[in-house]
């Protein structure tokens, strides 16, 4: 343990060197982690997240600069940082269409994860800290929302808060204890701003290391789901791989400015994105005597909004809802296919992903309208009967299905 | 690091015991943190009970009251107004009121109130929270020829019958809210407080 450490490095990288494990790192983390050369389109999305948490940490910072997080003050201070902060509207809508580009980038990274099969043996793990990113930032997309102190942000609070209240026995206490408060106050809106800008960040900042780590620990995955390290050259290298940099860093650049050209383009053009980035609500103040016409959250929580609403008991709704998210979790156990990818499997696992990407944004559309009909609400429940069939059948269908041979090496080599 | 300790049981047992103190320690440690989150002294004395004096109020009149900054109406209801409740089931969404939440156990009857003639509700409206008006008299209204007498909503016309139990078609989807409340005397309420559990 004792003793100095020989580094390759000379000069001033070799005096850091010596002293704490920079070549290391980074050979291991990038200049010589072997990813599978034939990554597609889909695996831009995990750099791209990367790109929108950094986004939202460094605009967070600033807003926290002007931002009042109190009851008499929030809303104006929101108000003044968008007229009078010099380029504070910039800074704001870099933030709030930050939001809600992270939750895009992240379902369809989750998707990617879903087709390819990039959950399954040995990938679990990876999956399941993915699984807690993904609440963590739930949790974490709706306090920021309340902080603006807006009329979504007061009754989005008071419904969510609410949905606490149908546990049993514990369910009351349990509202007040989150709120400090008999209603949605100063003392949540308090709560909610420490818990945004310190107590969610650093959960979320771990669990990407820790994500980051593990898929490092056992390597990436790939559209033919073919473990790259079967095949090696003589130096021990994946034949099928290619050192992340220099070649995934320069491909994650033109994605990370693709991206960045339609997130430029929304904040100049349309910030509030019809309503469903910022909701038109929010721009009148909190007031705990008028409920808005129409409660509905932002678009990246409506599947399970809907879900919520399509059940007419208060605490099975919530934990139909809840159960939604959590059943995730148990996606590298329930797939019992000998194939990873999309490309191998049969039809009748086809169908199903097909089946749930469409309920999945029946729900979406659906969780983001008024609701109340009848014929609405009876879609709604057809489409949460599909979402859980997915997961509860998928031991079934994944083990009944006729699968293609998978190819020794990824399908383009040379 | 890994060499055996000389006396394995009792490295075992130091173990064991650090690790249940330490867990104790951690146990009452948390207790603060997770009662600072807790109403504080000063939203509690903000939602604190209010007691009620309603020797003054007379039959037939309302006494509106603030309570955890909502309306909080007392009513002293005639035996007239007492004696339409039972004939309006037809009309009402929810008349057995069975619907939970909208009112303690012990104002789930026929009155929605611990004693017939006095009827406490919270003044919200179920539908978007403006607070209805008090139209006691039954006689035709505009929006109901025949009125038994109620609440009616200036916001969006939802109506309420003399316990607060809403009409059919009316955008308010629940009753009215009971508050808990408790009597300390004939003439004495205290709303926020459920009534003392009978001792045997």
């Amino acid at each position: 343990m004792a003793g100095e450490r020989t580094s390759t490095a000379t000069g001033i990288l070799g005096w850091f060197d010596q002293r704490l494990p920079v070549v290391d790192f980074w050979n291991k983390h990038v200049g010589q982690y072997y990813a599978p050369k034939n990554f597609n389109f889909w695996y831009y999305f995990g750099s791209l997240a990367l790109l929108m948490l950094v986004n939202q940490i460094v605009t967070g910072i600033w807003l926290t600069m002007h931002y009042k997080p109190t009851e008499a003050e929030a809303f104006a201070s929101v108000e003044y940082i968008m007229r009078d902060v010099p380029w504070g509207w910039l800074i704001r809508y870099m933030h709030s269409t930050g939001a809600s580009f992270f939750f895009a980038v992240v379902y369809l990274h989750m998707f990617r994860a879903l087709i390819y099969g990039s959950y399954q043996k040995p990938r679990e793990l990876i999956w399941v800290l993915g699984m807690f990113i993904f609440l963590a930032l739930m949790a974490e997309g709706f306090l920021g929302y309340v902080l603006p102190w807006g009329q979504m942000s007061f009754w989005g609070a008071q419904v969510i808060v609410s949905l606490f209240g149908a546990i049993p026995w514990i369910g009351p206490d349990l509202v007040i204890w989150i709120q400090g408060d008999f209603l949605p106050s100063d003392a949540t809106l308090n709560r909610f701003f420490a818990l945004h800008v310190i107590a969610m960040p650093l959960a979320i900042l771990l669990l990407v290391v820790l994500h980051l780590a593990a898929l490092h620990e056992v390597g990436s995955n790939n559209p033919d789901g073919v473990d790259i390290k079967k095949v090696k050259d003589a130096s021990g290298k994946p034949l099928d791989g290619i050192p992340f940099h220099p070649y995934y860093t320069v491909k994650d650049m033109f994605g990370a400015g693709v991206l960045l050209c339609l997130f430029a383009a929304v904040i100049f053009f349309e910030p509030t994105f019809g309503g469903q980035f910022l909701e038109h609500d929010n721009f009148i103040e909190a007031n705990p005597m008028v409920t808005p016409e129409q409660i509905k959250p932002v678009w990246y929580y409506t599947p399970y909004y809907a879900m919520l609403r399509a059940v007419p008991d208060k605490l099975m709704g919530v934990v139909v809802m809840g159960a939604a998210t959590m059943i995730f979790f148990l996606l590298p156990w329930l797939d019992r296919s000998p194939v990873r990818s999309i490309r191998y499997r049969g039809p009748l696992t086809k169908a199903a992903i097909s089946l749930f990407v469409i309920s999945f944004l029946v729900l979406a559309v659906l969780g983001s309208r008024s609701g109340g009909g009848i014929a609405e609400t009876w879609l709604a429940r057809v489409c949460t009967f599909i979402y859980f069939s997915f997961f509860i059948l998928m031991p079934i269908y994944t083990k009944m299905d006729r699968v293609k041979p998978v190819p020794e090496r990824v399908t383009m080599h040379d | 690091m890994a060499e055996q300790p000389a006396d394995p049981g009792r490295r075992r047992f130091l173990t064991a015991t650090t690790a249940v103190v330490g867990g104790v320690g951690v146990a009452f440690a948390a207790v603060p943190f997770l009662s600072a989150w807790q109403p504080s002294a000063r939203a509690i004395a903000a939602g604190a009970p209010v007691v009620v004096d309603i020797s003054k109020l007379e039959v037939g009149a309302q006494q509106i009251i603030k309570w955890r900054k909502r309306p909080v109406w007392v009513i002293r209801r005639t035996p007239e107004l007492l004696e339409t409740l039972p004939g309006q089931d037809e009309r009402l969404q929810d008349p057995n009121s069975e619907e939970v939440d909208q009112q303690p156990e012990y104002a789930q009857n026929e009155y929605r109130s611990i004693r017939p003639e006095v009827l406490v509700l919270v003044g919200s409206c179920t539908h978007l929270g403006c607070s209805p008006k008090y139209r006691p008299d039954v006689q035709p209204e505009p929006w109901d020829e025949n009125w038994q007498g109620g609440f009616f909503c200036p916001c969006h016309n939802s109506r309420f019958d003399m316990a607060g139990r809403v009409y059919n078609g009316s955008p308010a989807p629940t009753n009215l809210v009971v508050p808990p409340y408790r009597f300390v005397d004939d003439n004495t309420i205290i709303i926020g407080e459920d009534p003392e559990q009978e001792v045997a």
